[in-house]
């Protein structure tokens, strides 16, 4: 099962490296990972997305804890809340079939970012289903390259939607 | 305001937090501290081996209950400390290691004598710090030794390069530590402290299993208020050792892979166990699936991540041993534990912690004639391996701070630089290092800071030739195939000691032991006293790696 953990820590060198050597000492390969500073400065927020069973969590979670530059985690994956992630993707176009590429891309609500005779580049920022449709039906055209943020996540005050 | 130099800021820190004793080596990477060192008013002493430094600092940490404090240059000083600072890590010791680093522009250059010690060291710290602004040296080593003496202790690195122990500013000393990351939990949930009382007054078959915290926290009072007012029995972990005396009637001593008979079993059969301040090492449970089947579980830890990590428990209690049982002691009452005392009196005599005392020089009979020469009032530390076990078995320990054992990691070469340091935080209690031949010769070389520093420790060496725990394993399990367990060539031990102005006594003989240590005791500077011991004696008794604790060689008859 895919788990999504929040851990906001003190923005300072190393911390990264403490966070994540809790995963890399176990075994655990990261999903994903994204870090950014958070609206105080001294605070950053890193969402990890890590599949693995509950009890060898359990026992991450409160390592995290007793890291000194941890200062909350908060562990989503049972709550209600909405994430976001940003995928590039570069899909192969011949002339004949950009048309239905531009379409499917509009439809799903990316942005074509750049294009070119052989190529079309495209943005989309959503949750995993809109992403995961995205690359699934630009997947038949041939895609060359794919580039992700890794996820961002939030707890929603109250009921989501 | 005077500025001051990182060096010195570091020194009058140091000052700050009552440090009076420090051990190291010096090098390249820390030359501007070790001039401010020259005539500082802190006692500096010189191991021969930086482990040696990181090991007598925690000796000396154990036996005082303060933080040790020790340093090394960069590079090799540095990953030289590095079993030590992962031995304290394991056991839980408060330890302080300074690091010299090369200059703030080269590092990441593959300097002379670089390593990334903040990198190396992560995982075997409670915490670690590069300085890289002299301005914030303070206020780092005033976290440094918050964090390293409070919650679950642990080693604390800060690695300070050269340039920044140059650098000036001015010099203020932060009154506390507030790190909004680090606030540790010592006053249990008070509903959970009534729900653990109650399931004790209602249990018929409780034991106490208590560990080293016991002795971290000075629990030791407390721990002996609860077990008697109950009438609850009790074992200890091995680092739990003079946490409860063992000359008690409720004390069942040691459990574990080489714990008593009587332990084992009362812990399989209990109802309800109460964990305090201990871990469920593997060493402890043997094969988890199996672990006491009937067993409810209280268990109380300053550290949230040690409950529920091996065993599921059921009334889980975070705080800090001393402060949990205080209140716990409000509300329990003389528990119904008569049949149950009965029947573990009849495993007491059924399957007692024994040996075979012949004509024969035993190691089981040195170490209690140490015991009964030193009249229990020793400072034990051991080495690791069959020596480890037999002071943990025959050794009576009654006192809290007395024992001194690399548990968690399992250190050879341990002890005697342990014992160093022990000796220098309890300069008139004797100190006496339990060693083989195999781990003496790990950090054989302090015998000159032993010796320098005129320091009276006794190391009884067993010795057999023989790395003799693996060489047990091999015997057992591996058809007697002894792959590089005999250690051809082993030195006259009498000799080294005597060649760096050490005593040193040789005894073949049951006869001659007794003697011997008392003309040890009765000799004014560091003695090796070299048993000839049987040389394929066993530790017993054993529980065969992963087995249920109950399954043991040597085990009831």
């Amino acid at each position: 099962m895919k788990r999504v953990i929040g851990v906001l820590v003190e923005n300072k060198f190393g911390v990264l490296a403490h966070v994540s050597g809790l995963f890399s000492a176990r075994g655990f390969n990261i999903a994903s990972l994204a870090v950014g500073e958070t609206e105080d400065p001294t605070v950053s927020r890193i969402t990890i997305v890590v599949e693995g069973d509950e009890r060898t969590l359990e026992q991450i979670k409160k390592q995290l804890n007793k890291l000194i530059d941890v200062i909350k985690i908060f562990d989503l994956t049972n709550k209600d809340f909405i994430d976001r992630e940003l995928i590039l993707i570069k899909v192969k176009i011949t002339a004949k079939n950009r048309r239905d590429v531009i379409k499917i891309i509009e439809t799903v609500g990316g942005v074509v970012s750049n294009v070119n005779s052989e190529t079309l580049t495209v943005e989309a920022a959503g949750d995993q289903n809109k992403i995961n449709t995205l690359i699934e039906l630009l997947r038949p055209f041939g895609i060359k390259e794919i580039v992700r943020t890794g996820r961002i996540a939030v707890a929603v005050e109250g009921k989501k939607k | 305001m005077t500025k001051l130099s990182g060096a010195k800021i570091l020194i009058e820190s140091l000052k700050k937090e009552k440090v009076d004793i420090m051990f190291g080596y010096p090098g390249g990477s820390v030359l501007p501290i070790f001039d401010v060192l020259y005539d500082a008013p802190i006692k500096f002493v010189l191991t021969r081996h930086e482990q040696g430094a990181a090991h007598a600092a925690d000796g000396y940490a154990r036996v005082t209950g303060r933080p040790g404090v020790c340093i090394a240059t960069s590079g090799p000083g540095a990953t030289n400390l590095v079993t030590g600072i992962a031995t304290a890590y394991m056991d839980s010791v408060p330890l302080v290691a300074i690091t010299g680093q090369v200059k703030t522009f080269l590092i990441g250059n593959d300097a002379f004598q670089e390593a990334d010690v903040t990198g190396i060291t992560r995982p075997i710290t409670k915490h670690n710090y590069l300085v890289k602004d002299v301005r914030d040296l303070a206020r780092i080593i005033k976290e440094a030794f918050h964090i390293a003496s409070t919650g679950r202790p642990g080693p604390v690195v800060i690695d300070i390069p050269v340039d920044v122990q140059l650098h000036e500013t001015e010099f203020h000393y932060p009154k506390e530590a507030d790190i909004r990351g680090y606030k540790p939990t010592y006053a249990g949930h008070i509903g959970q402290i009534k729900r653990a009382a109650k399931a004790i007054n209602a249990s018929r078959r409780p034991i106490i299993y208590a560990g080293g915290g016991i002795i971290i926290s000075a629990a030791s009072n407390e721990l002996y208020e609860f077990a008697t007012k109950a009438n609850i029995p009790i074992t200890t972990t091995m680092l739990g050792l003079g946490g409860f005396p063992e000359t008690h009637k409720l004390s069942l001593g040691m459990l574990g892979m080489h714990g008593t008979v009587y332990a084992n079993h009362a812990i399989m059969d209990s109802d309800l166990i109460i964990a305090v301040g201990a871990r469920f090492d593997d060493r402890v449970t043997g094969k988890v699936d199996e672990f006491a089947p009937h067993a409810k579980v209280i268990h109380i830890d300053i550290d949230p991540s040690s409950v529920s990590k091996n065993i599921k428990v059921h009334i889980p209690i975070v705080g800090d041993a001393k402060s949990v049982l205080q209140e716990l002691n409000k509300l329990v009452g003389k528990v119904d534990t008569k049949e149950w005392l009965a029947k573990i009196e009849t495993w007491k005599k059924k399957g007692p912690l024994t040996f075979k005392d012949d004509d024969k020089l035993r190691p089981q009979y040195v170490v209690k004639e140490i015991y009964e020469a030193t009249k229990g009032e020793a400072i034990i530390t051991t080495e690791v391996g069959q020596n480890q076990m037999w002071a943990a078995q025959f050794y009576t320990y009654t006192k809290p701070r007395t024992f001194l054992s690399s548990g968690g990691l399992g250190t050879m070469g341990y002890g005697f630089p342990a014992a160093i340091g022990a000796q220098m935080g309890m300069p008139d209690k004797i100190v006496f290092d339990i060693a083989g031949d195999g781990s003496i010769q790990m950090n054989i070389q302090e015998l000159a800071t032993a010796v320098n520093n005129k320091l009276p420790v006794k190391v009884a060496i067993m010795s057999n030739c023989y790395l003799g725990m693996v060489r047990q394993w091999q015997e057992l399990f591996y058809k007697r195939r002894y792959s590089y367990t005999h250690l051809e060539g082993c030195p006259d031990f009498v000799k080294i000691a005597e060649s760096y102005g050490a005593a040193g006594i040789r005894v073949t003989k049951k006869k001659d032991v007794r003697p011997a240590i008392e003309k040890a005791l009765a000799i004014n500077k560091p003695v090796f006293l070299d048993f000839r011991v049987e040389e394929e004696e066993n530790v017993f008794p054993m529980v065969p790696a992963g087995q249920a604790i109950n399954r043991m060689i040597g085990g009831m008859a």
